[in-house]
């Protein structure tokens, strides 16, 4: 094969590269092909209703559980609001809620919108972590301006009353 | 007083850290054997001196010492002793502090034991440690000291976040640091070896025991991690594509690569310059997780002790070392002499087949961690990669690099006999795929991908079982023989044999674990039951009972299978009046391989009225076998690591008995 380098070297470079290329081919089609299919856009309320999102798409929906609004249907599914205080989505979701989900608490539901406008969630995030707000929660609440700060958030400098709890 | 000696024991560790950088660096320079052991005995100090810092810092925790900002942060006077420990590390400072140590610890590791390096090499290596010790240390004493006081001081602490209160989760954060910081030496000899122009055999056998070391840490601390995920979180799930969970991973694949590139650097010294720059990205990518999980720009459910400003510190510090790092691996790195030349078909060729894989993949697991935040940047536009992103792009090219595993340790250096190695693995391919063809034929419900999986899993134990046979020529040799081979073995090869079994059982538990997943949920009033897995689950009651700091409803749901009472699951549901925090402690009924988990949800009235609890059942087959895999990953690596320290200490002693018999001569 004339047309293959003479060097040694040369060669054994080709070889790897022959052998590497495909892989990593691989490797970005596959990442590019996942990519579509597997990304979920974030909305707060108040942007879900200005993005006019199509039934069907999943989405996540964030913000914070608005009080009063949760209802337990007897046939075990919960319904309940996510507001940033401008605009709020009814969610509808079948399952069991994550331990850390309360009123005022800051979630992230993941589903999508049917034909009549209501959210129905597969999935419900809480944080693990109390005074932890989700980054798209708290930059969707300050979007909306209706940011008032993390309560505790800065961990180290505990005030008396929170403290003292 | 106690906090007041940690937080100057921190500062001295500082100052003893610049110093081991300065001696070491001069003694290097210079040629003198003083100042380099200067520099040793620097390192050492620094040590001993996070240690004080570190132990004041304990002493506070168990004293519940809520002068301390910290722990008045973290602790409360009802914890259990065990988390009490666990809070020292529990919080950013905390675990910063706990960094520093592990960082220091292995620095003055190698000061003190590396006595077999070459001269040059270790001191060029204690100086870069000293350095990191710097940078980690200043951002400790500076941004992140856990030694502020608190005035007035509070009667009582915040308690630590209830869902860390767990065995698995207290022993978690020490062995990833310890897997995460164990490759900080790999990076400080790697920068050592740059600064040198120099790498050898030798460079590679002092790499591959802190490889081993801090990849086995590693794997252990992430298996503890999913373990915890599964029983404390009550999802059922063990491993989420979460940043936070995927910021652990990417140091352990490249770990896995560095973990086989090194042998090759050391067996035929080539791919060395892939090797050093391996050795670079490990440290780097434990970094960028420390950065990740630390500063919260991404959201995880994972999240704890974030603080988006000083997680703009550790960026700083990533970018600094990493950024020295790698731009010193282009100035000198093309200086390196090619290393030995190897055929298409050698052991050589399947060990580069797997550092390929093993980098695309993280190279895509790094992509869809950090896509988000690229888009963010560029768009505006807030999005998640979901689990479905990483099912498409990690499992094809790990199920390709599997496919090729079994064959690699068959094959001859330099030039490999691929005939030869087929024929001996037929059986186990055979096998493979009888296992393969028969979960799709006879497993209800039938999954072509959990088949698929099965049978990638099977091939790999069998595969690596193979290999023993083959080397101890069991069928062929007589029994004595074959009795006389396998001892004969070194440990690294039995190290090398467990961890690829290791795999293979994790693939074999996830894939069935995922593929067969059963879940049943239901308000049941005490007395009612429900199915899962086959079998039958019946409340017997539920009642409330205290623990030490917490207030629990606690269930006892009898299990049994065909009628007869396997087991009683005793799910908790648990309030922690100190955060104001609910957590579920799962009831896992271990059967066989399997699990069966039982969840015990809230109080909800059932469809006929009658008061009940909300029970969630989950069958998880063959889920035991998910974390008993890495453990036979890690203990794996622990024996060929003992190994390593057998042929480190061969070679010392050679290396003194030969510079004996020249002083004789």
């Amino acid at each position: 094969m004339g047309f293959l380098p003479k060097s040694r070297t040369a060669r054994r470079r080709l070889t790897i590269v022959a052998v590497a290329a495909p892989i990593l081919a691989a490797a970005v089609g596959l990442s590019l092909w996942a990519m579509r299919d597997a990304v979920v856009f974030f909305y707060g309320p108040s942007q879900a209703q200005a993005a006019q999102i199509p039934p069907g798409r999943t989405v996540r929906i964030g913000g914070l559980v608005e009080t009063g609004s949760v209802a337990k249907n007897p046939d075990g599914s919960v319904a309940f609001t996510v507001t940033d205080n401008t605009a709020s989505t009814r969610i509808l979701y079948r399952g069991d809620l994550p331990d850390l989900f309360r009123e005022g608490q800051g979630i992230v539901a993941q589903g999508a919108f049917d034909r009549s406008g209501g959210f129905e969630a597969k999935q419900v995030l809480a944080k693990h972590d109390e005074t932890y707000m989700p980054r798209e929660v708290a930059d969707a609440l300050k979007a909306s301006g209706e940011w008032r700060g993390e309560d505790g958030k800065t961990a180290n400098a505990p005030d008396g009353a929170a403290a003292a709890r | 007083m106690i906090a007041e000696l940690g937080a100057f024991s921190l500062v001295l560790a500082l100052a003893l850290s610049a110093a081991q950088v300065a001696l070491s660096a001069a003694g290097r320079i210079r040629g003198s054997e003083p100042l380099r052991r200067a520099g040793e005995g620097a390192a050492g100090a620094a040590f001993l001196a996070v240690l004080v810092a570190f132990g004041a810092l304990t002493v506070s925790f168990l004293t519940s010492d809520f002068s301390v900002a910290n722990v008045a942060a973290n602790s409360h006077t009802d914890k259990p002793l065990l988390y009490k420990v666990a809070g020292v590390w529990g919080s950013h400072e905390g675990s910063l502090l706990l960094w520093c140590l592990t960082l220091t610890g292995f620095g003055a590791a190698v000061a003190l034991t590396g006595e077999s390096l070459p001269k040059g090499l270790k001191a060029s290596a204690v100086a870069t440690q000293g350095a990191l010790g710097v940078l980690f240390l200043a951002f400790a004493a500076f941004a992140s000291n856990p030694f502020l006081r608190l005035n007035p001081v509070p009667v009582e602490g915040r308690s630590l976040n209830p869902l860390l209160q767990d065995p698995a989760l207290a022993l978690h954060p020490p062995f990833l640091y310890g897997g995460y910081v164990g490759f900080s030496v790999v990076f400080s000899l790697a920068v050592a070896a740059l600064i040198e122009g120099r790498v050898d055999a030798a460079w590679a056998r002092w790499v591959r025991p802190w490889t081993l070391a801090a990849w086995s840490l590693l794997t252990a601390g992430i298996a503890l991690g999913a373990f915890w995920a599964y029983y404390e979180l009550g999802w059922g799930g063990w491993w989420f594509w979460d940043p936070v969970e995927n910021a652990s991973f990417m140091p352990w694949l490249v770990g896995a690569a560095l973990l086989h590139s090194a042998i090759v650097t050391e067996k035929r010294g080539a791919l060395v310059g892939w090797t050093v720059f391996l050795a670079l990205a490990a440290f780097s990518f434990s970094m960028l997780g420390a950065f990740l999980v630390r500063s919260g720009v991404l959201t995880s459910v994972h999240a704890f002790a974030v603080d988006p400003a000083r997680g703009l510190v550790l960026l700083a510090i990533l970018g600094v070392t990493a950024g020295s790092g790698f731009a010193l691996f282009a100035w000198r790195a093309p200086a390196f002499a090619p290393g030995g030349v190897f055929a298409p078909i050698s052991r050589e060729s399947s060990l580069v087949l797997n550092n390929l894989f093993l980098a695309a993949a993280t190279a895509t697991v790094l992509l869809g961690t950090l896509y988000p935040l690229m888009l963010e940047a560029a768009t505006g536009e807030t999005i998640s990669v979901g689990p479905a992103y990483f099912n498409l792009t990690f499992a094809p090219l790990m199920a390709a690099a599997a496919l090729i595993l079994p064959a690699g340790p068959l094959l001859a250096w330099k030039r490999g006999d691929l005939k030869g190695v087929i024929q001996r693995l037929t059986a186990a391919a055979g096998l493979a795929i009888a296992a393969a063809v028969l979960t799709y034929a006879l497993v209800e419900p039938r999954k072509a991908f959990g088949a698929v999986g099965v049978g990638i899993g099977a091939w790999l134990v069998l595969g690596a079982l193979a290999e023993v046979i083959e080397r101890a020529r069991v069928g062929r040799a007589r029994a004595g023989e074959v009795w006389r081979r396998l001892k004969g073995l070194p440990r690294g090869a039995w190290g090398m044999t467990l961890g690829h079994l290791g795999l293979g059982v994790f693939v074999l538990g996830a894939c069935v674990e995922t593929g067969w997943k059963q879940e049943s949920a239901e308000v049941l009033a005490p007395g009612r039951g429900l199915e899962v897995g086959g079998y039958a689950l019946r409340l017997d009651r539920a009642g409330a009972v205290d623990g030490p700091n917490y207030l629990a409803e606690r269930a006892s749901v009898s299990v049994s299978k065909d009628g007869s009472t396997v087991c009683t699951a005793e799910p908790e549901r648990r309030f922690f009046p100190a955060g104001g925090q609910t957590t579920s402690e799962v009831a896992l009924c271990f059967r066989g391989l399997s699990d069966l988990y039982v969840v015990l949800g809230e109080r909800r009235a059932t469809a006929a009225g009658e008061p009940g609890w909300l029970v969630r059942a989950y069958w998880n087959p063959w889920a035991r076998l998910i974390f008993l895999g890495p453990l036979l990953m890690a203990a794996g690596g622990l024996v060929s690591l003992s190994d390593r320290r057998l042929r480190l200490g061969v070679a010392a002693r050679r290396a003194a008995a030969s510079a004996k018999a020249e002083a004789a001569a």
